[in-house]
Formats: structure tokens, sequence, C-alpha cells
């Protein structure tokens, strides 16, 4: 009892979970993503992030219990697998699109599984929201060539926006259950 | 196993495809090569705190690189010298003693504590089970035989009759300063950007060591990079525009590179990073100060190279340092850490960061493609037929010229494999057992 904590200030803005209606919304969005990105319309995909989206994805390293919070995985502004914008990834679009990009040609097969979503709102929201942020699962299946077979799995901290009617990916953060990579190379989008 | 002088005809330009495929040349090139050589295991900045730990690799064994409270950097074998238990199992952490989860014994590298550092002391049951009858002093972490900082690159070698760690180098050194110096000119002042990237590569450990250690030719497997464009200046290109380059090999020591031979005075500026006007304005200020700083010095301008046997690093654009850590005959691990001027302004750091990682790495656009090369060839040289065939290496044989300025280099154009013909070279010596004495040259 003496221990006891008095929260003297509340976060910004404390969420909520969304109701059925959007979840289900956000929830066919992530499906229609991944299938863009399985059917190889890259282009398309990029029409659904938005022009300033961060797209991250941190390492995992193998460190002490009681600092796994702050440090299991790298922090912005330290090393990544990944950490760019819309520029870069229609560049990696791009570079795909050249035919001569020899880690993903011939193209990997690959199949996202999505799931667990999760979807929550600003608390204080009326009607509906502006920004949802999204929790979810993903399993990613790659095969390329003959027997080369990779799977990553992980879960994804996304924030979308609405953007010219539209939702649109803003923030995506990638957190890969591994710690040393088992893929040589990382040329599918997460 | 053949005779190693039936697997490397160097001078030929010959390198049978055994040796990047076959398990017994892997044994002893870990025993032969790894057991001997400097190896690069790390960086000051990875362990910048009294008592830090960083968990590193050496050939196939794991060590602990660790910096004790007297601030001394020490290298010891990740192995428990009771049971064999790994002992540091977290990737970095911070510890006063390293205590081995399976039995208790538990070691110290502190000074005030103990003669050497991973001496044995403490070790549960010592009075009432082994009656107090264990030699202690005897029974600590093996430890390296020689380690070296290097402008804050740790290196360690387990021969204690290994050559000193800069006459192992030689002049090489000098373009390992090009990439650890800062910008301006002046001595180290570079720092690593946290986080160590680690992958597995299904490719022979050897394949990215020759690969950087000035293969030019092989720039067409990174076309789609170049027609992209991801240079820091935006535009076609990876990089921003820069001087001729030369290939240049250290033929006694089986290091080489890309880079420019020894100039005494600063090239002009050429405007880099124009993408981030106040970056490339800090570019063009440490320019500045490089003409100052350096004076009439001599100096080289280092883009990619190799020091033997699997360490290899970018000076310029990218800055990295990256390491291939064998894992058998057909299979490697690659680390990788990128290098910055530790004081330059933030936004310095992060453009470079973005590069950087955009470049490099298993995600990086141009070196995504590198790792295909590397597997592809590893697994297409394993049919029986095709592993008794030999790789050529006949590119540009017996058209070097002495570089005077640099002892026992030779130079030749930017499309050689005179590099990769001194390397395996060297590692056909390591390989034959031959002693430091023979293979040290005097100069």
């Amino acid at each position: 009892m003496t221990n006891a904590k008095i929260e003297t200030s509340q976060p910004e803005v404390a969420y909520m979970d969304a109701g059925i209606e959007l979840w289900w919304n956000v929830q066919n969005f992530l499906f229609a993503e991944a299938d863009l990105l399985d059917r190889r319309c890259f282009n398309e995909w990029l029409e659904i992030l938005h022009p300033d989206i961060t797209y991250r994805m941190p390492l995992a390293r193998n460190i002490r219990r009681d600092q796994i919070k702050q440090s299991e995985y790298t922090q912005p502004g330290e090393t990544a697998w990944f950490d760019e914008g819309f520029q870069t990834l229609s560049q990696r679009v791009a570079q795909i699109n050249t035919g001569i990009h020899w880690a993903e040609e011939p193209a990997s097969r690959v199949s996202h599984l999505v799931s667990n979503v999760r979807v929550q709102v600003p608390a204080n929201t009326v009607g509906s929201p502006e920004e949802v942020k999204v929790h979810s699962r993903f399993l990613i299946y790659q095969n390329r060539l003959q027997t080369e077979t990779v799977l990553f799995v992980g879960k994804r901290a996304d924030v979308l926006r609405r953007h010219e009617g539209r939702w649109k990916v803003l923030e995506r953060t990638i957190y890969l259950d591994q710690n040393v990579l088992l893929a040589k190379a990382l040329t599918t989008f997460f | 196993m053949r005779p190693i002088e039936e697997l490397v005809q160097a001078d030929q330009g010959l390198v049978r495809r055994a040796i990047f495929s076959d398990e017994d040349i892997f044994k002893q090139e870990i025993k032969q090569i790894f057991g001997r050589a400097w190896l690069f295991v790390g960086h000051e900045s990875l362990v910048p705190n009294p008592d830090d730990y960083f968990v590193s690799q050496m050939g196939t064994d794991s060590v602990i690189l660790t910096r004790n409270r007297q601030g001394q950097i020490q290298v010891l074998l990740n192995s428990c010298s009771h049971r064999g238990m790994k002992l540091c199992r977290y990737d970095h952490g911070n510890n006063r003693t390293f205590t081995c989860p399976y039995h208790g014994w538990s070691f110290s590298t502190d000074g005030q504590l103990v003669e050497r550092p991973g001496e044995l002391v403490g070790v549960p049951g010592f009075a009432k089970n082994y009656m107090g009858e264990l030699d202690k002093k005897s029974w600590g972490l093996k430890s390296v035989a020689q380690i070296h900082n290097y402008k804050g690159t740790i290196w360690a070698t387990w021969d204690p009759n290994a050559p000193p760690f800069e006459e192992y180098v030689g002049d090489m050194r000098l373009y390992l300063d090009s990439a650890l110096d800062h910008r301006d000119g002046r001595e180290g002042g570079s720092e690593v950007i946290g986080g160590v990237q680690k992958w597995r590569v299904k490719s022979n450990w050897k394949m990215p060591a020759e690969n950087f250690i000035g293969d030019l030719y092989h720039d067409i497997s990174h076309r789609s990079v170049d027609v992209v464009g991801i240079g820091p200046s935006g535009g076609r290109g990876r990089r921003d525009a820069m001087q001729g380059r030369v290939a240049i090999a250290f033929k006694d020591l089986g290091h080489g590179l890309l880079g420019n031979l020894p100039h005494y005075e600063e090239p002009d500026y050429s405007p880099m990073y124009t993408a981030y006007p106040e970056v490339e304005r800090y570019y063009r200020e440490v320019h500045e100060k490089r003409i100052q700083n350096l004076g009439n010095n001599m100096r080289v301008k280092h883009r990619v190279g190799t020091i033997f046997p699997n360490m290899s690093f970018h000076g310029w654009q990218p800055r990295t340092i990256t390491v291939f850590h064998p894992v058998s005959a057909t299979e490697m691990e690659m680390w990788r850490m990128y290098l910055v001027d530790s004081d330059a302004p933030e936004e310095v750091k992060e453009s470079a960061r973005h590069y950087f990682l955009r470049y490099s790495g298993p995600g990086g656009m141009t070196e995504s493609d590198d790792m295909e090369n590397w597997t592809g060839a590893t697994a297409a040289s394993q049919g029986d037929i095709a592993q008794d065939l030999y790789f050529n290496y006949q590119m540009g044989i017996g058209h070097t010229k002495p570089v005077p300025e640099l002892r026992g280099a030779v130079v030749s154009h930017e499309f050689t494999e005179e590099n990769a013909r001194a390397y395996y070279r060297r590692w056909a010596q390591f390989m034959q057992g031959s002693s430091w004495e023979t293979m040290t040259p005097t100069y």
C-alpha cells in the first residue's frame, strides 16, 4: 500500500477497441493488401501507402529480461533491417520491375497470412475516426527457384490514416521474431 | 583432401571449387586460418562502459568481447571451463562476473580481483564438495593470445606467435584509417551506429571476402539498382560521383582493395548528399578542415576492401564494416556494422544511416543481389562434376606495377583479378601451415 504509485499524468490520447464494423473494414483492408503483395501488384500496393509513411523493421536482440521493453528491438535512429519512407519503397518496386533484380528474378512465390487483427481508436472518438492503430501477426512463406524456402513470422504495429477518402498506411513497424536473420535477403514487403 | 598446391595455383589464376564446398578443407581452414590469423572481433563502441560485454565470434568459436572495471578490453572464449556451457547467452549486456547457468562456476575480468581476465573466482561447493581441492588459477576462461585496439576496432588472435597486428595488416592500415578516421582527417573519430545486423547465407565464407577485395567486374549484377538510383544525391547510380579507382593488392599479406593510390594533396571537393542540403554543407565543411588538418601529409581514399581472412569494409559510400563468420563449407553468418563520424550533427548521421541501410545488409537494394551470386555459385559448385573444376582468376595476370609508397603493394587497373590471386596465395600459405617467419615479409 505504501508503494502504490499515484498516476499524475495520463497518456496524451487513450485508445479503445474499435467497434465491429470498423474492425471488419480494417481487417479487410489488411487482407486486400496481402493479396496485392502476393499477386505482385506492387504498383497498386504503393497506392495504399501514405505519402508520409515510415516503414521500419528493427533488429531483435537477446538481452536480459528486465531490459526487454527498452532494448530487445533496436530503436528509431539505430540500425534496422529496413527504415525508410515512400521514396525508397517506390524504388524497391521499380527495382523489381527492371526484371534484372536477380534476388527477385525469377520472382518468389509468396503468401502473406495476416491474423490476430486488433483495431484501436482514440478514446474520445465521435463518429468515424481519421486514424486507427492496428496490431496484427504475420506469417509469410517465400519460395524461390527450386527449394529455397523462408518463413518470416512476427508482429506488426500499424497506424492507418484516412487520406483522400481511403485508409492508407502511415506507420508500419515490423517486429520479426528472429535474432539472426535466417533468410539471405529481404526482398519481400511486410 | 588434395594437396594445397593443387587446389590453389594462384600464379596461373586457378582455384579448385572444392575449397568452396569440401567439409574437410573447411575443418582445416578453421584450424590453420581462424586459429592463427588476426581476426576482427568488434568495435570498442559496442562496449562503452566498464563491465559491458558483447558476444562475438572467432571462426566457429563464440567469444566475449568485454571491458573490465579498469577500462581494458578483453576477448575470452564463451564456454565454461567446467562443462563447456555457453556462458553469455545474451547478445550484449553488463556483468561484473560471468556465471555459468549449468553448475554456477563464475569468472571475473576485474583486474583488482584477479590476476588475469576470465579467472575462475566462484565454484559452488568449493569447500564442501571439492574439499578445497581445485586449482582455480588453472581453470579460468581461455583468453585470446593477443588483442589489439586499432582506432576503436578490436582485433584478436589465438596464436601467441602471430606477428603484431600492425605488421599483419601492413600498409593496408592506411586504407583502414581512411574508413575509421574522421571525414575531416582527424585520427579515429568514428562510431558504430547502434545494432549489428546478423544474417545467415548459404555461401562459402570466402565468396564475399573475394567479392569485397576488389572485384569491380561483378558490377553488372547491380545494374537494377543503378537504373533505379539510390545514391545520396538522387538520380541514377548508387553513390556520388568519385574519382577513378584502382585495384591495389598487398601481395605478401593477402589484403586488397579498390581505392586511390597514395596522394599528398586533397582532390577538389565533389558534392555529396546533395539531396540533403544541410548534410551537403557538412561534407563541404569537413573537406575544408581536411585540407587544413592533413596539410601535405600522404593520404589515401578507400572504397572497399578485405583484410585477410574475413573482414571487409567500405570506406566512403557506404561506410561499413562487415565480417563473414564461417559456419560450414557452404554456410556463413554475415555481420554488418555501420560507421559515422561520432561528432557529426544528427541530420548527417541520419541521412548516412538511411542511405547505408538501403544499400547494404540483407534488405539492401544493392547487397540483396550479392547474396544471390554467392549462394548460387556455392550451390552450383557442389555437383560431382562441377566440384572438380577450377574457377578462373586469370584477368590481368602480369599487368601490375609496384606502388612505391606502400610496402609490398601492386596496383592494377580497376578491373583485375590480381587481388583475388593475392588472397588465395595467402590462403594457401596458411593452409600449408607455413611458419610466421616464412609468411611475414621483411621490408
